[in-house]
C-alpha cells in the first residue's frame, strides 16, 4: 500500500466558452516499477498508478494507461476545450485497488 | 603576422580565458527567476567581499540548468520539492516527544522561521559550536521536546523539515556570519574547500571555482552554491541535503567522504554558504 498518496489539480477558475484551458494534475506516488531489488536482494513488488482519467460533466476528456516506466509522482498536463460551466472530475487507479479522486470547478462566462 | 605570433596570440587568449574562470559560453545569464509570480530570486549578483578577485559574479545553480528545469522551479505546483515541504508541514504540526509539543507549539507557524535558512550555519553560544539547520532541529527535539528517537541527520523526515524551513525563507538574502566565534570553523571550511581529495585529487575549487560553466561529462558545472538546498534532484526523484551533496562530490573524487553531520562538513557548509552571501534562498530548488 503506497503511502502519502495525495492528488492535486490546477484548473483555471474561469474561462470563456470554447476556450482551451490548461489542466495540470499531479499525484504523489512512489511508482515502484517492480523491476528493482531491495537491500535483501528480492524484487520489490510493483506498486503504481496504472490508470488516470479526467471527465468533464460526465464526458471523458482523457483516459491514460500508465506503465511501470513512468516516474515517481506522475504529472499530467493537457489542454481541454470548455463550452459550459461545469466540473472536471479526476480519477487515479492504484495497483492495490485504491481509487483516488479530485474535482475542479470552472465557470464559463 | 608570423606563424609564431599567431600561436602566441592564441595561447595568450586561452590563458586569459582560464584566468577569468570563463566557461559560460553555453550558459544563458541575465534571466530572472520569480517563483509563483511573487517571490523574486536573485540568481546572479556581485560576489561577497572575501571572493573579490575570485569571481566577477556569483551565480545560483539555477542559471546553469536547462529551460525545462528552470521552469519547474518557477511554480510550486510544478516543483516536486514542494511535495516534501508538504510532508514537512504535517510533521511541523504533529506533536512528538514526551513534552507533547509540536514545532508549532513554540514556533506558531513555519513562516515565523523565515529568516533561519538564510543565516545558517551560525554560531550557537550555548553549545559553543557552529550549528546547521539540521543541528538546530535536533537540538529542539532532544533538549526541548523529549524525543527519544530524533530524526537522523540525513533522514527523509529531516530533509522534509529543512525543506519546509528553506521554503518559507525563499527570497531572503543569504547572509551567513563568518566572523567572530564562527571564524575558526570558517577557516577550516575554507581549507577543506581548497584541499584536493581522492584518487582524482580534486578540490571543490578546481571544479566550482575554476571550471564552472564547463562540461563535466554531459553536465554543466555550477559554482557549487548551496542557496537552493535542500534541492530536488531529478536523478534522485527526491530532495538532497547539503551534506548529502558534499558526500556525493567527495565520493566522485574517489575519496573517503567525511561523515554527514561531522564538524568538517559543518565547517564546509558554513564556508560554502558564505560564498553565496548576496544570493537568495531558493530551497527546495530543482536541479538535475
Amino acid at each position: 500500500m503506497a503511502e502519502n498518496v495525495v492528488p492535486r489539480v490546477r484548473v483555471p477558475r474561469d474561462a470563456s466558452a470554447g476556450e482551451s484551458v490548461s489542466v495540470r494534475t499531479l499525484i504523489s506516488h512512489p511508482m515502484e516499477s517492480g523491476a528493482r531489488r531491495g537491500s535483501d536482494g528480492n524484487l520489490i513488488p510493483r506498486s503504481i498508478i496504472n490508470r488516470f482519467t479526467c471527465e468533464f460533466n460526465g464526458e471523458m476528456v482523457i483516459d491514460v494507461t500508465i506503465e511501470p516506466s513512468v516516474s515517481t509522482n506522475p504529472y499530467f498536463q493537457f489542454d481541454a476545450v470548455v463550452n459550459e460551466t461545469g466540473t472536471f472530475a479526476f480519477t487515479w487507479y492504484d495497483d492495490d485497488g485504491s481509487v483516488y479522486t479530485d474535482t475542479a470547478d470552472i465557470t464559463v462566462a | 603576422m608570423t606563424r609564431k605570433a599567431l600561436l602566441g596570440g592564441a595561447s595568450a587568449a586561452i590563458i586569459a580565458a582560464l584566468a577569468a574562470g570563463v566557461g559560460l559560453a553555453d550558459i544563458r545569464t541575465g534571466d530572472s527567476l520569480v517563483i509563483n509570480g511573487e517571490i523574486e530570486i536573485i540568481t546572479e549578483t556581485a560576489p561577497p567581499e572575501h571572493l573579490a578577485g575570485v569571481f566577477n559574479t556569483i551565480y545560483s545553480g539555477w542559471v546553469f540548468r536547462t529551460d525545462e528545469t528552470r521552469a519547474m522551479q518557477a511554480d510550486d505546483f510544478d516543483n516536486p520539492g514542494m511535495l516534501y515541504v508538504e510532508q514537512g508541514i504535517e510533521a511541523f504540526n504533529t506533536a512528538m516527544g514526551t513534552e507533547g509539543n509540536s514545532c508549532a507549539s513554540c514556533h506558531e507557524n513555519p513562516e515565523s522561521l523565515a529568516d533561519v535558512r538564510s543565516t545558517y550555519p551560525q554560531w550557537d553560544e550555548a553549545h559553543g559550536e557552529v550549528q546547521t539547520v539540521e543541528m538546530q532541529v535536533l537540538e529542539c527535539q532532544t533538549e526541548r521536546m523529549g524525543v527519544a528517537e530524533p530524526y537522523g541527520y540525513d533522514s527523509q523526515q529531516m530533509r522534509n523539515m529543512v525543506a519546509l524551513i528553506a521554503s518559507v525563507g525563499r527570497g531572503q538574502l543569504v547572509n551567513v556570519a563568518m566572523d567572530g566565534p564562527a571564524s575558526e570553523a570558517w577557516e577550516l571550511g575554507r581549507e577543506i574547500y581548497y584541499t584536493q581529495y581522492g584518487q582524482m585529487e580534486l578540490s571543490c575549487a578546481q571544479c566550482h571555482e575554476n571550471n564552472y560553466g564547463n562540461l563535466i561529462r554531459a553536465d554543466h558545472l555550477s559554482q557549487g552554491q548551496i542557496n537552493g538546498f535542500p534541492t530536488y534532484r531529478l536523478k534522485n526523484a527526491n530532495i538532497v541535503s547539503v551534506h548529502g551533496r558534499f558526500r556525493g562530490c567527495i565520493r566522485d573524487t574517489r575519496g573517503e567522504p567525511y561523515a554527514i553531520g561531522s564538524p568538517e562538513f559543518v565547517a564546509l557548509e558554513l564556508y560554502v554558504a558564505s560564498r553565496g552571501n548576496g544570493l537568495t534562498v531558493e530551497g527546495p530548488a530543482v536541479r538535475n
